[in-house]
């Protein structure tokens, strides 16, 4: 058994009650907690099993086609008088960082003999790689989505069905990703025996935040090994990455998280502006509270009612931020930030007309802090850039009238 | 001993426990739906507590939660109403409701502001036993206020012992693990499931919750624990013409 494998920080990682300092635990009802704690007692002993590793590290290498690159932007590195890195998640199979997850917890559903997959989705990259695996595995998949977000992201509904899926909408509430999780959970109360439910991000009760950290884990272990052969040291002294629930986040701070000369900064969403009410930047508005199981920040109102969050990049339209993350940044151990819609929009058609590489607005959030930096000239950063902008097209084409 | 405790102690028939949503139909229902509801017969009430996202409620309390909200309901509009509660009701009163709200309140002032009106006891199923046990059991008790936990037909024997040990008032049996809404389907696995739990002898009386809308569903109930526990279809029945003054019909289409 190689305990080694996705070896969690004693700091920083989840204790054994599931918590991450004052954030984490799992706030679920009775009805949730038979299949949460079947996880809880089995994801560790599952995920260390030599069979596991060994599918789980060559579906990541034939069928998603890691290791991802780590790509020298030379462009944009000369522009803001830096050495700038970008990861290269976009470049995955289905074109995100969701699908390290999705491979795993599939795996993971299969050795606990569910026979039926269900997950939640906002843009529908989540669903599409959820969808995928499904198909490779030959599992049911239902998917939960808003209505609204369905009726915005057609492309990725017709991928999932495509691949077998049912697409269920979520008709409750703002009819977006927070109400798909709603949905989702409500699903799973109602399968308690033969159904997993496959969380896209670090948020929800134990062991989720944790088990899903562990996935993405490997963007950080690939980058570490390709800044060594690349520059002699693994370490680069700033790692960015976009932050909605904080999964791709996560994952690029993952092996750097007990090296403290490294920075690491999460870029969140601040839609039309941090005070403008219309936003999703979740550390500068949220207070402490529970959503979707776990303790940690949240925008909510004064009485406990969560808000409802807005930014143009659906994957960070969300009211809360992983258990792991509120810890970060409590700690003060990760800088976190926010950009607007603009800034990001901006960012975004940047990294194409220099680099010829079109992100998904998310991953622009991170590069768009980019601007707001002061380098000296020796500084190296990596950001991970978290999926392709495919699916934003639209967006891009409305934003910029091309 | 609260009014639960004693009610538990010194009535031997079936009980039948109402909920409804405070702030629904109206902000200002809240009272008098619990008024109707002792002079109908009920034998204690459950009174909900809003949350914009209460992911263990099917559509009816989910719609019910949202209305009372949209009618401007939260935890400080509730006490205001609830100061003349023990003016006007004298059966055992529960509040039940989402941990968020509770937290953003403060657990020591809700703990305080339920015995300073009235209230007996308190149901929050997304609480856990770990945060209630370490953090939270001294307020309640200090209090009289008897929390109420969840069992479902996967509850394992040793967790419902743990459970039986930290309650204090019933224990709250769902029918089947489900959201709330659906109708109690009375299968030998049910059966099996209340059977087990009755032979297991706990300390605490059991009622039956979670699919309870008719005779038939409440006499099931009764023949293996001490009562049973309407909430969707009462909350469904509220939204008829004139259901204020039906009340009394209503409880009678559950125990005549």
């Amino acid at each position: 058994m190689n305990r080694e494998f996705i070896k969690s920080s004693v700091k920083w990682g989840v204790n054994n009650e599931g918590y991450f300092g004052d954030f984490g635990g799992a706030y679920i009802p009775e009805m949730l907690y038979p299949n949460v704690e079947e996880l809880r007692k089995r994801y560790l002993d599952i995920i260390y099993e030599p069979g596991f590793q060994d599918e789980f590290q060559m579906l990541l290498r034939d069928y998603v086609g890691r290791p991802s690159p780590l790509f020298h932007a030379e462009r944009l590195s000369a522009k803001y008088g830096t050495t700038l890195y970008l990861k290269r998640e976009d470049l995955n199979h289905t074109g995100a960082h969701k699908i390290n997850n999705t491979i795993g917890q599939i795996l993971l559903a299969e050795r606990l003999g569910k026979k039926r997959i269900i997950a939640e989705t906002g843009a529908g990259q989540h669903g599409v790689a959820t969808a995928t695996v499904c198909a490779l595995k030959g599992l049911e998949c239902v998917v939960y989505m808003g209505e609204v977000d369905i009726a915005r992201q057609a492309p990725n509904v017709a991928r999932m069905k495509m691949m077998g899926a049912k697409v269920v909408p979520a008709t409750s509430g703002s009819k977006t990703l927070k109400d798909a999780t709603n949905e989702a959970m409500r699903d799973w109360i109602n399968n308690p025996v033969d159904t997993h439910y496959i969380i896209g991000s670090v948020v929800g009760p134990h062991p989720y935040p944790d088990m899903v950290s562990r996935f993405q884990s490997i963007i950080s272990e690939e980058t570490k090994i390709q800044l060594k052969e690349r520059t002699g040291s693994e370490n680069p002294d700033i790692v960015m990455a976009c932050v909605g629930g904080g999964s791709n986040a996560m994952g690029m701070f993952y092996h750097f998280l007990d090296d403290e000369d490294v920075r690491l900064i999460a870029v969140e969403a601040a839609g039309l502006g941090v005070n403008s009410g219309e936003s999703a930047a979740t550390t500068a508005l949220g207070k402490e509270g529970v959503l979707h199981g776990s303790r940690s920040l949240l925008m909510q109102t004064e009485d406990g009612q969560v808000v409802e969050p807005y930014s143009i990049s659906a994957g960070l339209d969300y009211p809360g931020i992983g258990p792991q993350h509120a810890h970060l940044f409590k700690e003060n151990r990760g800088e976190y930030v926010s950009v607007t819609d603009e800034e990001a929009m901006i960012a975004g058609r940047l990294c194409a007309e220099l680099e010829g590489i079109i992100p998904a607005i998310e991953s622009a959030h991170a590069l768009a802090h980019l601007e707001k930096m002061v380098f000296t000239g020796k500084e190296s950063v990596v950001i991970c850039l978290s999926g392709r902008g495919d699916k934003d097209l639209d967006t891009y084409m409305k934003y910029f009238n091309l | 001993m609260n009014r639960l405790n004693r009610l538990f102690q010194n009535k031997k028939e079936p009980l039948l426990s109402i909920y409804f949503t405070a702030g629904y139909p109206h902000l200002d229902s809240t009272l008098d739906i619990a008024e109707a509801v002792e002079k109908a017969g009920a034998d204690f009430i459950e009174i909900g507590f809003p949350y914009s996202d209460p992911l263990a409620d099917g559509p009816v309390i989910q719609n019910s939660s949202h209305m009372a909200l949209q009618n401007g309901m939260n935890l400080k509009v509730l006490f205001q109403q609830l100061k003349d509660l023990r003016k006007r009701i004298s059966i055992p009163v529960l509040l039940m409701g989402y941990v968020n709200p509770l937290l953003q309140y403060g657990v020591k002032n809700f703990c305080d502001s339920c015995a300073a009106v009235g209230v007996d006891g308190v149901i929050v199923p997304d609480l856990p036993m770990y945060e209630y046990e370490n953090l939270y059991k001294d307020n309640f008790i200090q209090n009289n206020l008897s929390n109420i936990f969840l069992v479902t037909p996967q509850t394992s024997e040793e967790r419902i012992r743990k459970i039986d040990e930290l309650s204090n008032g019933f224990i709250y049996l769902l029918s089947s693990s489900s959201t709330t809404g659906k109708n109690l389907t009375v299968s030998n696995e049910a059966d099996a499931y209340f059977s087990r739990i009755r032979g297991m002898q706990l300390k605490n009386p059991t009622m039956i919750g979670f699919g309870i809308s008719d005779i038939k569903s409440f006499n099931k109930a009764a023949e293996y624990t001490r009562g049973a526990i309407v909430g969707s279809a009462f909350v469904k029945f509220l939204d008829t013409e004139n259901a204020l003054e039906r009340i009394p019909e209503f409880i009678r289409s559950i125990r005549p």
